[in-house]
């Protein structure tokens, strides 16, 4: 058999390196920000631009898409190259999915400081930036699957399935939670609506967990971790199991985001069961990597990189112990809205991504300058401080996130909830605290490991091209092929399964989805409205301000929680939710029983200084909108956008929304002026209190009966 | 709630697509051998450039095998 000689491509592995630091820097920096504004508020400088409601979506996106996806690339194109004995398919693809990526990341960062938000999270980003998230995302597959197609290597290592799978079901999971109708360029609504809108929602959310922070990097662990202890990993039949088996599971598991929701009971079920089985492939995939080191433990001792790999896989064996446990829904009952989440993923995220990400530059950046790593004594520092960080981070927000449900929930002998919700917010001061400080130490491990790497590059010289060689594959190679089609499938099975895959999604979207969705969109509760056109202004600019980030709008069916709001949340009020805006955290108190519970001056006075009005609040301030004038202009567009989704305005109302619109600032000003503030209609400060006095208030004004009917 | 039959027919093509990928695989012969891969994929870049390091990898290996 004829050797063929080929190279590496490095120069790209290089770049996302690069990339991953940056971005990972970067990312890092606005969580420490917004960690420091729960503990600061002054610290949301009386920016829009800075404030936590923007700097959250900023932080996540940031630290999932830039700092892991870049992660995702690096590990992908170097260990992609080498399983397959090839380079990668094409170097302009290479080239295009590269600085495309970094383009997407500029642009989100952009857009989202200036709040430009879907208000869904980890899918924020505007329609124009999701069509080139998935343009981009297409240029990977075919570079991929083009090097997968003129491998020279029969056989497809562990680490590869694992990176299919992702690549599938991320593009399918993108787009079937971005399909929205644009208003304008950067303004578009969910085209789904309420439960429906939650759904889709946190099957994405999960399945961004799963298929972006969990696969890909499961991958990695398959080719860096063997690697890095120089042998084979512990079992590589149980690597089968386990990926085959983790895939089938995780996609069903969504719906444990929305327990006690409003969501049917069933589908809540559902999302338990396939939670819970989850812990088993989960374990499976982390016992095989830590037994990987079975008799090699000395190795960790002494070497920097398998330190990080070891804690990584450790804490993606506690995430995935904790993840099934939070899905049962007593236990989640106990941790949902709260900060026991956070510190959830944060171990994950900063365990798991984290240190895998650093483990994998420690080990490739010396490779690729053919040197040796420029302080390994460093990196050891790094490794500690980032540990400790870690540490530091999770044991505060599991304390606190406990402490702030046994608080939401505590009664008095008498019957009384025992704590305002305001209690349960000064008291997570100092744990919050600690919090940002665990954060801080995690950064600036990172910012030394970025040294550390600058030097190691500057001390190295950089291989651009490795060489390589290997027997080209031969054609004649027909393992079960009998007949002709057949044959042909098995020389082109990723290109009909990613084709077959293409057209049965494009067509299954556009003819399933409108017409499902439309219709079922016909309100279940008959007081229940579509939004006046300010309260839709106002609507907008709550979702532009990332409002969601900290206030839920789902009561669920405790005695604590119906007491403190309301009546519990029922489906038929959502109907005309685009995006619902049910939240997952309640840094501050939940908002779906909100309209009418105070004066409209009480709302004018809380957006300005909301310490006036609760004093201890953590709330920023929201200044500009007492000044910002609404974009009257917008509203035709907007009416039209949420007529075409089946929200049953009148026929032609759009001409009238004007006019309608008007009134109803008018009569919220006059309000405003028996109060003793003077403001003007057109601010958006009307337009949002207008919205959130509209909260809730259709259910209370629902019939008796009916309320009745739907409580049992 | 409809949404869901949308879901569910969204994951099973996905599920479809990855039960053809397995079939696929199996039908190759992708996992004839499950020992094997796992240590091959230790012997890639000896020729490449670098460290007598991968060298010593080797012979271990080979006396271990």
């Amino acid at each position: 058999m004829e050797i063929e000689k080929f190279q590496y491509d490095n120069k790209i592995v290089k770049q996302f390196a690069y990339a991953t630091m940056l971005w990972g820097v970067v990312g890092m920096l606005a969580g420490l920000l917004a960690a420091l504004q729960l503990v600061f508020p002054a610290t949301n400088l009386e920016l829009p631009y800075t404030t936590f409601g923007r700097v959250r979506p900023i932080h996540t996106n940031a630290v999932i898409f830039a700092f892991v996806g870049n992660g995702i690339f690096m590990g992908v194109y170097y260990s992609l190259q080498r399983l397959l004995k090839a380079r990668m398919f094409s170097d302009l693809l290479s080239k295009i999915h590269f600085w495309g990526w970094q383009l997407i990341i500029v642009l989100a960062a952009i857009s989202l400081a200036l709040g430009k938000t879907t208000g869904k999270e980890y899918a924020e980003l505007e329609w124009p930036i999701d069509i080139l998230i998935t343009l981009v995302w297409v240029v990977f597959g075919w570079n991929m699957f083009g090097t997968i197609i003129k491998r020279r290597e029969r056989h497809l290592y562990v680490a590869i399935w694992f990176y299919i799978a992702t690549f599938v079901t991320v593009a399918m999971l993108h787009i079937v939670n971005s399909i929205e109708i644009p208003v304008s360029f950067w303004k578009s609504y969910s085209w789904y609506a309420g439960v429906q809108d939650a759904l889709v929602q946190w099957w994405y959310g999960h399945n961004a967990v799963a298929f972006f922070l969990t696969t890909p990097y499961l991958g990695l662990m398959y080719y860096f971790l063997p690697k890095a202890a120089n042998r084979p990993v512990y079992s590589y039949r149980l690597s089968i199991i386990h990926f085959w088996a983790l895939i089938f599971l995780y996609i069903w598991a969504g719906p444990h985001h929305l327990l006690y929701t409003a969501v049917p009971d069933w589908a809540q079920s559902l999302g338990v069961v396939f939670s819970i089985m989850l812990i088993a492939p989960s374990w499976g995939g982390m016992i095989n990597g830590l037994l990987t080191l079975r008799g090699a433990w000395d190795k960790v001792r002494d070497d920097v990189v398998l330190k990080f790999l070891v804690v990584a896989v450790t804490a993606y064996g506690m995430a995935t112990f904790e993840g099934p446990l939070l899905s049962i829904k007593s236990i989640n009952a106990i941790s949902h809205f709260t900060d026991w989440t956070v510190a959830h993923v944060h171990v994950g995220a900063l365990g798991w991504n984290g240190f895998l990400t650093f483990g994998i530059l420690y080990w490739i950046i010396p490779k690729m300058f053919r040197t040796n790593l420029f302080s390994v004594k460093l990196a050891n520092m790094h490794f500690w401080i980032g540990t400790l960080g870690i540490i530091l981070y999770a044991v505060p927000m599991y304390w606190a996130g406990i402490m702030q449900s046994l608080m939401w929930k505590e009664f008095t002998p008498e019957g009384q909830l025992k704590w305002q919700f305001m209690d349960s917010v000064t008291k997570m001061a100092p744990f919050y605290a600690a919090r940002a400080l665990g954060g801080a130490l995690f950064l600036i491990g990172a910012i030394m490991m970025c040294y550390n790497l600058i030097k190691t590059v500057k001390q190295g010289s950089f291989l651009a091209n490795e060489d390589a060689e290997a027997p080209a594959l031969s054609n004649t190679f027909h393992a079960h092929s009998k007949d002709h089609w057949h044959r042909w499938i098995e020389r082109r099975p990723v290109q009909l399964m990613v084709l077959s895959l293409v057209v049965v999604i494009i067509g299954g979207v556009i003819e399933i989805v409108p017409t499902f969705l439309v219709k079922s969109n016909i309100p279940t509760i008959s007081s229940v409205k579509p939004y006046t056109p300010l309260e839709l202004q106002g609507r907008d600019i709550y979702v532009r301000e990332g409002c969601y980030t900290c206030h839920s709008q789902m009561v669920r069916p405790f005695r604590s929680e119906t007491s403190r709001y309301g009546e519990y949340s029922k489906a038929g009020e959502f109907v005309y939710d685009h995006p619902f805006q049910w939240g997952s955290k309640r840094t501050g108190p939940d908002l779906a029983r909100l309209g009418g519970k105070y004066p409209d001056s009480w709302h004018y006075n809380h957006m300005l200084d909301p310490t006036s009005m609760s004093p201890g609040s953590i709330m920023p301030t929201y200044p500009w909108l007492l000044d910002d004038k609404v974009d009257v202009t917008s509203t035709v567009g907007k009416i039209k956008a949420m007529m075409k989704l089946g929200v049953p305005y009148p026929e032609g109302y759009e001409n009238k929304a004007a006019a309608d619109m008007q009134k109803q600032a008018e009569e919220i000003t006059a309000n405003l002026k028996k109060d003793g503030i003077q403001t003007v209609a057109d601010k958006e400060i009307v337009a949002l209190i207008a919205y959130l006095q509209k909260l809730g208030k259709d259910l209370k004004a629902a019939p008796k009966e009916e309320v009745a009917k739907l409580t049992n | 709630m409809s949404v869901i039959f949308v879901l569910i027919s969204a994951s099973l093509i996905i599920a479809t697509g990855f039960l053809i990928a397995f079939i696929w695989s199996v039908k190759s012969g992708q996992y004839d051998d499950d020992y094997t891969p796992s240590v091959r994929m230790l012997f890639d870049e000896d020729n490449a450039s670098q460290k007598s390091e991968t060298k010593e990898i080797q012979n271990k290996s080979t006396k271990t095998t």
